[in-house]
């Protein structure tokens, strides 16, 4: 068995799959630089990313699969699992090698693995798209940040620029220290140097920098947060079943 | 400071919440103005209740006023409560900066009756026609039809709401002339039918204009208040199967009633809400919606109620032995829905994947039906010589021990003894 270590890229990734092909290679293990420990008992090959390899390799894919499933490679690309890359890789060469079709074989373990590392993150990026707390700055941007479990900022640019066509906003992930701005034209990427008053162990963001509306519209939602519930229902294993604490730091309704 | 308006929300929120709808999909609206809000697509629920329940719109009464007196209702003219009512602008201000901050996917309105139906009517229709004109909000709107309100009024509500509905309340017409007097499910068809007809009708225009506006897009739905009255589960799941059936309804959910009332024609306050027999409803109408089944197979007059203890796809299983084991390497997708432990997701994986080869237990599990339920009624690749044919009430008491029940042997408001 070879070992093929890349930059952890969706094009690198792609390179090793051209490269499984032009070196005629059997099993192959792919292993991202992050997570590779080299040992004097076996070699490796470096996978080095290039534009076109890569682009052959989605072209092929693309003949093969509709546009859903390769949406479904690149949310299983933005799980960051390292388990993910494998299956990517085998994922890919089975569908290079078999009919048109071959992605719905649920019994074949990458085809359901794939599936169900989509499944993760689309349900991230879902949660994100519920949970994500807009505060009003002074200056009429929107601003929240997250700690997703997935890199699924990507993912959200077209739901959020859809929705918020006429509102400046900030989503920031702190996890992977970037962010996207949309400025009422386009959505841009941005990283911050985060200043004393506006920390990442904040939940909020200083009262000082907010719109004078702000702390009305806070409270008012939590008091309705409080209204909705129904005591005599209670029943807090469902609660945190859809809410899962991890997530509490951020909801302003969780807040004392 | 904020003392008024916080006063406000809380009463009238608080006064909505038994209308248990918060769904937020199935609209088509989409922000093409460059304005606020898209009401496309799945819905999103942005927080939950402690109570488990999803909170996606900004649920609201415009008054909690009412010149009905319903006994199931805490509005009620009778009953002693603070009342309160919000001004057109506040109700559209809240939704506005609710909706900016991502608190909610829109506004759910309804109203106590004040004055009369179309007094009432009227100034909810001028809510929602600010916000789509004058706000530009193409978030989603869920607003509740008056009974008794004009059909000029009605259609010029469906131009700017994605959904409307209107509560049945009880399940048999006896039950809400018990209840509520003045209320009958004759005043709840009429307008039901004539948004359903108008929905027809745009949508007819639709296939010969190319812009014809929106006419509730997201379609009707309803609600029935379980447990007031002693109505049986039959009774309930063929009124709902009516309703989907004669009104193309989207939903009909199912409330359990939470005693709120001393009245002697109600459970007293303090009793367990039926959230069992809820949970089993819904399972029942999802059978009827997803599953094939037709309600005569689900409720009839051997069966006239769910059983609390197993789901309602494994008692009617059990009640039809002799339509198992299942092969799922050969069968029809239809029956294969049927087996319990498989939902619609597994159905449609194993019918693709079989035809790439024999499916063994591996696969299913891997699949993720839920194996040990549907073990009893299925065969397989790899499935064990089955040596002796098991009864059903066998095969129920094995699935009962291996399962843990959601649900707390005893429910939480009653004391045990030791």
């Amino acid at each position: 068995m070879e070992t093929f270590v890349f930059d952890g890229t969706l094009e690198g990734l792609l390179t090793a799959v051209f490269y499984c092909y032009q070196k005629k290679s059997e099993k192959v293990k792919v292993v991202s630089s992050a997570h590779f420990h080299p040992d004097v008992f076996h070699q490796h090959f470096t996978v080095v990313s290039e534009d076109d390899k890569a682009k052959r390799v989605w072209a092929g894919l693309r003949k093969k699969l509709d546009p859903g499933w390769m949406l479904n490679i690149y949310k299983a690309f933005l799980s960051e699992q390292p388990q993910a890359f494998q299956h990517l890789l085998d994922f890919a060469r089975y569908i290079i090698d078999h009919e048109q079709g071959a992605e719905t074989n649920f019994g074949n373990s990458d085809v359901l693995a794939i599936s169900q590392l989509e499944h993760k993150v689309h349900r991230e990026k879902h949660r994100m798209e519920a949970f994500i707390r807009f505060q009003k700055t002074g200056d009429d941007i929107f601003y929240a940040h997250i700690e997703p479990d997935f890199n699924v900022l990507p993912l959200l640019i077209k739901h959020f620029k859809n929705r918020y066509a006429d509102q400046k906003w900030i989503i920031y992930d702190l996890k992977r220290k970037y962010g996207l701005f949309y400025d009422l034209e386009k959505v841009e990427e941005i990283v911050f140097d985060f200043t004393e008053e506006m920390s990442p162990s904040l939940n909020a963001l200083p009262a000082r920098l907010l719109d004078e509306k702000e702390e009305l519209y806070t409270i008012l939602w939590k008091d309705y947060f409080k209204n909705v519930n129904i005591p005599a229902r209670k029943n807090m294993k469902l609660h945190i079943r859809h809410v899962p604490k991890r997530y509490w730091k951020y909801l302003s309704e969780k807040q004392g | 400071m904020y003392e008024r308006i916080r006063e406000k929300l809380g009463i009238l929120a608080d006064a909505a919440k038994y209308d248990v709808s918060c769904s937020s999909s199935g609209s088509n609206r989409k922000n093409e103005n460059k304005g606020l809000g898209d009401a496309e697509g799945t819905g999103i629920c942005h927080t939950y209740t402690e109570d488990g329940r999803c909170v996606s719109l900004l649920k609201v009464l415009l008054t909690n006023h009412c010149i009905f007196d319903c006994a199931f209702c805490v509005s009620r003219r009778s009953n002693d409560i603070k009342r309160a009512a919000f001004s057109v602008e506040e109700v559209v201000e809240l939704t506005i900066n609710f909706y900016r901050r991502n608190y909610i996917e829109g506004l759910f309105l309804s109203s106590g009756i004040f004055k009369n139906a179309d007094y009432t009517m009227e100034r909810l229709v001028r809510i929602v026609k600010k916000l789509r004109t004058e706000e530009r909000f193409n978030g989603y709107i869920h607003l509740k039809t008056i009974p008794g309100a004009s059909e000029e009024l009605l259609k010029e509500a469906g131009m700017y709401a994605d959904r409307m509905s209107i509560n049945l309340e009880m399940p048999t017409e006896a039950g809400l002339k018990i209840l509520a007097p003045e209320k009958s499910h004759e005043e709840v068809k009429k307008p039901l039918g004539f948004i359903q007809k108008s929905i027809t009708q745009f949508s007819d225009e639709k296939a010969l204009i190319k812009h014809v506006p929106k006419f509730v897009p997201a379609g009707q739905s309803t609600q029935i208040v379980i447990g007031a009255t002693p109505d049986t589960d039959k009774e309930i799941m063929h009124t709902a199967n009516a309703f989907y059936k004669n009104f193309s309804l989207k939903r009909v959910y199912y409330s359990g009633y939470i005693p709120i009332s001393n009245d002697s024609r109600l459970p007293v306050i303090g009793s367990q809400p039926p959230l069992i027999r809820e949970n089993r409803l819904y399972q029942a109408d999802w059978l009827m919606r997803f599953y094939g089944f037709n309600v005569q197979e689900i409720l009839n007059d051997a069966h006239p109620n769910l059983d609390v203890d197993v789901d309602p796809k494994l008692s009617w299983a059990l009640r039809h032995l002799e339509q198992f084991p299942v092969d799922v390497n050969t069968a029809d997708y239809r029956m294969i829905l049927r087996v319990p432990g498989i939902g619609v997701t597994s159905a449609l994986k194993i019918v693709q994947a079989r035809k790439f080869g024999r499916l063994y237990k591996d696969h299913l599990k891997k699949i993720g039906i839920s194996f040990n339920k549907a073990r009893h009624f299925i065969r397989y690749g790899d499935s064990p010589m089955q040596l002796k044919e098991y009864e059903a009430g066998h095969i129920k008491g094995i699935i009962l021990a291996e399962s843990h029940s959601k649900y707390q042997k005893n429910p939480h408001n009653q004391l045990s003894l030791f």
